[in-house]
């Protein structure tokens, strides 16, 4: 693999650019494999990644169905953050942003990490209270955030309406350290890199069945052919269900929608992320001056990647009263992404039923931004059988009552 | 958008006028039961990419609590029925197997293709 830099590209400058390498090779399925991963999204590309870097297990197969990072990975508000109020999850949010940090670096490919900041608006009496417990616990975790008064939100943010009628801004949790980052960019860059270490990432590549023998894993039926592993690793999100199914075992997820947009481009007018969980929307301008809208998640099952358009109207609706500026804004495209919601909110790094079988899923709403510590984690856990980022996140935390309950520390969806 | 025909009060609701209930036809298990049943009963769900069953309540109508059979991937509604059944009367599977043929039923609550 050619490095990517500076001096590379004044290289294929001076020469029409005919030296650029494709990023990944398109290989065909070898018969076996140490590993399968199902799933080239960006928590399965990461797997793969750190389970090459970090442990020297090389022979691994990342298979999709569809296109590299043409799921979730490509349909987020691509926020990043780690003021989660659980312990076992501001450490694994909180090593993820961390490695966000020096991504680009690592990779060698530029995921345009931006850590502008996140603002999370307390608009209720209640959200004031958790926010500020938020804040203390993250003190004690060792994660930067700070509660602000609406007089410093006002100063970060101007374009703001501190005084809606209905939803008031009546302070905010602000991680300073918190931001975005280019999504596509980050399945890109983790797929060039398990490419170049020697690594098979099989598109088109739709995974069938599982095959078991005794109770262990011994491969997968595609659509391309019998695949052989002694170790699988599924991290597919919103169809974890169905994988689970072709295992043998059942899940605690149930499959909705969740529904983001974007505006048409404008100047630049606010360079912090906002979130404002009690109506459901986070907002945030992309580099091309789009505004990225997320909104709520539909309640009730759902594969179809479209969700509801009530949705869309009660975020623009609140969106608009508290940016009153966007109100003449056109919006140019909509879409939803199929997110894993867990009884908890929390994810799922575990071993199951099937040995050898491991999965990674439940991130629900809020996935893009644990995708460098989920792999870390999860590559540690399927190299070593353990590893203590995901030991609070087993399956079976909700048979022992060892809940990591973020939807009520949150309050909302995350 | 969803729209279901609620059997209370026979009309053609809008997704807006609904509030989803999740999984139908648990079976609940409470005191006396075995600690796998009862995890399964609090936190495993059925999640078909396809038949599904569930419980719906026709919360800005007329507030009662209905069954609807859909299709997940589709969005296809098959039938709706009432509440107070312990599986899919024979109507709504017809309806069913007359679109999906190789559709079955599983005591568990789960539909399979």
């Amino acid at each position: 693999m050619k490095r990517y830099s500076a001096f590379a590209v004044a290289r294929e400058a001076a020469r029409y650019h005919l030296g650029w390498e494709r990023a990944w090779a398109a290989p065909e399925p070898k018969a076996q494999y140490d590993v399968v991963i199902v799933g080239a999204g960006g928590h399965g590309l990461a797997t793969a990644y750190y389970l090459g870097k970090n442990f020297g297990i090389t022979n691994v197969a990342v298979i999709e169905k569809g296109w590299l990072g043409g799921g979730n990975t490509g349909r987020n508000t691509t926020i990043i953050r780690s003021n989660y109020l659980q312990d076992a999850s501001a450490a694994i949010y909180e090593k993820s942003r961390g490695l966000y940090e020096t991504l680009s670096q690592d990779l060698n490919y530029n995921v345009m990490f931006s850590p502008r900041g996140v603002m999370m608006l307390a608009q209720t009496q209640h959200e004031i209270r958790g926010y500020q417990r938020t804040a203390q616990a993250n003190a004690l975790q060792g994660v930067t955030t700070e509660w602000i008064a609406p007089a410093r939100v006002k100063e970060l943010l101007p374009i703001i309406n501190l005084d809606g009628p209905r939803y008031p801004v009546l302070g905010a949790l602000w991680q300073a350290r918190g931001g975005t980052a280019r999504h596509d960019a980050v399945a890109w860059g983790y797929a060039r890199a398990c490419s170049a270490m020697g690594m098979d990432i099989l598109q088109k590549c739709e995974v069938t069945g599982i095959r078991q023998q005794g109770g262990q894993v011994t491969g997968v039926e595609t659509t391309r052919g019998e695949i052989g592993c002694t170790r699988l690793g599924i991290v597919v999100a919103g169809h974890s269900g169905v994988l689970a199914e072709m295992a043998g075992f059942r899940l605690p997820v149930e499959s909705v929608a969740l529904q983001a947009l974007v505006s048409e481009p404008i100047k630049p007018c606010m360079d912090v992320v906002v979130m404002a969980n009690t109506v459901h929307g986070y907002m945030s301008q992309s580099d091309k001056g789009e505004m990225v809208i997320g909104g709520g998640a539909d309640g009730f099952n759902n594969y179809t990647q479209r969700g509801s358009f009530h949705h869309i109207e009660e975020t623009v609706r609140a969106l608009v009263e508290t940016f009153p500026m966007i109100s003449r804004l056109k919006m140019l495209r909509q879409w939803g992404g199929i997110v894993d919601m867990t009884g908890d909110r929390s994810p799922i790094l575990s071993k199951t039923p099937l040995a050898g079988c491991f999965i990674n899923c439940g991130w629900g709403t809020g996935g893009f931004k644990a995708i460098p510590g989920s792999g870390w984690g999860f590559a540690e856990l399927m190299a070593k059988g353990h590893s203590p980022l995901t030991e609070a996140f087993t399956l079976d935390r909700f048979r022992e009552g060892r809940f990591i309950d973020e939807s009520v520390a949150a309050g909302v969806a995350h | 958008m969803l729209t279901l025909h609620c059997p209370c009060c026979g009309i053609q609701a809008d997704e807006t006028e609904l509030a989803p209930g999740g999984q139908a036809h648990l079976t609940r298990h409470g005191p006396g039961s075995s600690d796998e049943d009862f995890h399964d009963y609090l936190f495993t769900r059925a999640n078909p990419r396809g038949v599904h069953f569930e419980r719906w309540r026709h919360a800005a109508g007329c507030g009662k609590w209905f069954h609807a059979a859909r299709d997940t991937q589709t969005l296809e509604v098959f039938g709706t029925y009432a509440a107070q059944t312990l599986a899919p009367p024979q109507h709504i599977r017809d309806a069913i197997t007359e679109r999906r043929p190789d559709w079955t039923w599983h005591a568990s609550g789960r539909a399979t293709e």
